[in-house]
């Protein structure tokens, strides 16, 4: 295909929620800059939402040359069929080269409906990106079966290249109050707007304040916690910590703790910083989650627990001592 | 209500093996089971069959041995399954696999609601669901965990998210994936294992379902797979042990924190 070399420019989905930029979308700016100044393209991001216009500049300031704005009451929140309408009809005017998304659970499914109505590949999760200066194609990277392989996608002759980008994994662009790039907001006309989804209502859960999934430490219980009023010790570490608690599938099976802090192959996959694993043994199904955490501690009393083989480091022994132990000395040292 | 479950064959996690060559995952002769996810999918179909009549339709993808996993799913309740199966469709990626899908769907016609696991194991993408959604024109709703109400037309379900949960509603025909949360998936009965031993499955192949040739397979695909590394394995960790374990930890774990 010919027309392909035609298509200029990364573009970055400007996730946001209730007009807040998620965190995300500034580590996607800064990626997008880095692979903008090898192609020798600018950096366009999408700001899609209500009362979001006044975000634009911060978009700018973290590596934006342009911010295209879509500020309107029936899109405040993230709705696949308008959003996708929308950056499709974007798309199809400007021609960029390369669109990322946060690899986020509804950045994810809007990217999936862009992708099938433009016929362009999408790959999900990266973890990596790069140019191969050859033919100027994105690298994708991502883990597969949990980190067991990884994966590089390319594609050859679509554009744009479209991917969702996993959180943490990129280095966040820091805001220059100086850079200077432009803002152009839309206006649009009422069919860009229906939706057959409506939003009744959006419920934040105080226990996951912290999500796991954004965590930078997460301290795991297993079926070895016995107990859900035991969890509070895991709760007090990952304060001291400034952490999420996670858990393993026996660990939710037995209602000790919400689905939405399982870590594994029916829960969540995570690659904090630090991984504490107490009293987890260690299944496959558990490992797929959390083996690509930059540290993983173990603590158990079964020295032949798997969970052994990935730990960088581990105490064989009773989480019941050890937890709270650790809680104290860094209660007293942090 | 008249319902369609996409479910799919993956590989046992325990024992996942890579073509050398092609760089895919190797299918024939592993051990394989249905994608955890897709198990709550059957189960909330049955569920909502069972509350508001009609017929449950499991549909796969795959290479021929995916007909066990459609008995599986006949075993458990479902009333009719189709193997969509033909050699164009090797090597699809997201793109192509949703476009086959859609195809299979579009044959089928007469449906309510559309289900689909979260995502799956071996490509851990969550894209061919919403991805049927956007070709098919339907809403779709991912990360259900909780039908809250179905009526005139109009379903209430509340959506997981990072944060908490959504609670939307959406007009019917529509797209649901489904996490964990939303049930506890029944065992086969004596009588439905009976059944699924004789029940027909249909395979439909790409001429059966109008798959343009160039849509479909590793020529349909938008993406393709570059290259393959396996990690290198994590270094052997490091013990303590002894009454001085949780101070030499904490001295690990202070250089990590800070």
């Amino acid at each position: 295909m010919s027309e392909i070399t035609e298509n200029k420019g990364v573009w970055v989905f400007g996730e946001n929620r209730r007009g807040v930029i998620t965190p995300v979308t500034y580590e996607l700016l800064g990626k997008a800059r880095e692979l903008a100044d090898k192609l020798g393209v600018e950096v366009s991001c999408l700001l899609l939402g209500f009362k979001v216009k006044d975000k634009a500049q911060e978009l700018v300031h973290r590596g934006a040359d342009k911010v295209y704005v879509v500020d309107d009451a029936r899109i405040e929140h993230l709705l696949e069929e308008p959003y996708a309408r929308i950056v499709s009809d974007l798309i199809k005017k400007h021609h960029p080269e390369i669109l990322l998304f946060p690899a986020t659970s509804l950045s994810r499914s809007l990217a999936s409906r862009i992708a099938v109505g433009l016929r362009v590949g999408l790959t999900a999760d990266c973890i990596g990106l790069d140019i191969n200066p050859e033919d100027r194609c994105l690298l994708q990277t991502k883990p597969a079966f949990g980190g067991t392989l990884m994966t590089t996608i390319i594609s050859r002759n679509h554009r744009p290249q479209m991917a969702t980008v996993r959180p943490k994994a990129m280095k966040e662009a820091p805001s220059n109050g100086e850079r200077k790039g432009a803002v152009e907001v839309l206006e649009l006309n009422e069919s860009f707007f229906a939706s057959r989804v409506k939003v009744l209502e959006v419920v934040d859960e105080a226990a996951s304040k912290i999500n796991i999934t954004d965590a930078n430490v997460i301290v795991s219980g297993g079926r070895g916690m016995a107990g859900a009023e035991n969890f509070k010790i895991l709760e007090e570490l990952a304060k001291v910590l400034n952490g999420a608690v996670g858990a393993s599938r026996a660990a939710v099976d037995e209602n000790w703790i919400p689905y939405s802090h399982q870590v594994g192959q029916t829960g969540k996959t995570v690659c904090p910083k630090l991984y504490i694993a107490c009293a987890i043994s260690g299944q496959i199904q558990h490992l797929v989650g959390m083996q690509s955490s930059d540290t993983i501690i173990a603590i158990n009393k079964d020295s032949s627990a798997p969970i052994f083989k990935v730990a960088n480091y581990g105490i064989v022994g009773d989480v019941f001592e050890i937890v709270p132990q650790l809680t104290k000395r860094f209660q007293e040292t942090l | 209500m008249n319902i369609i479950v996409c479910i799919k064959q993956v590989p046992d996690t325990a024992e996942i093996k890579i073509d050398p060559v092609t760089k895919r995952l190797l299918r024939e002769g592993v051990k394989s089971m249905i994608n955890p996810f897709d198990m709550y999918a059957i189960e909330e179909a049955l569920r909502l069959k069972e509350k508001l009549g009609g017929k449950v339709t499991a549909i796969t993808m795959g290479p021929s041995q995916g007909e066990s996993a459609l008995r599986e799913a006949i075993s458990l309740g479902c009333d009719e399954a189709i193997l969509i199966s033909d050699p164009a469709f090797i090597g699809s990626d997201t793109l192509a696999t949703s476009y086959t899908l859609s195809q299979a769907i579009e044959k089928i016609k007469d449906y309510d609601m559309i289900f689909c696991g979260k995502q799956t194991l071996d490509g851990d993408t969550a894209h061919v669901g919403p991805g049927i959604a956007g070709i098919l024109d339907i809403p779709q709703i991912i990360n259900v965990r909780k039908i809250q109400d179905i009526k005139e037309g109009l379903l209430i379900a509340e959506r997981m998210t990072e944060y908490g949960y959504d609670v939307l509603e959406v007009k019917l025909p529509c797209l649901l994936t489904v996490v964990k949360d939303i049930n506890v998936p029944r065992l086969p009965s004596l009588k439905g294992k009976m059944k699924a031993k004789s029940a027909q499955v249909s395979v439909w192949k790409a001429s059966d379902i109008g798959v343009q040739e160039d849509c479909a397979g590793a020529k349909g695909s938008a993406t393709e797979v570059w290259k393959v590394v396996t990690p290198p394995a994590r270094p052997q960790g490091k013990i303590f042990e002894g009454e001085t374990a949780v101070d030499q930890l904490v001295g690990v774990l202070k250089g990590l924190v800070k």
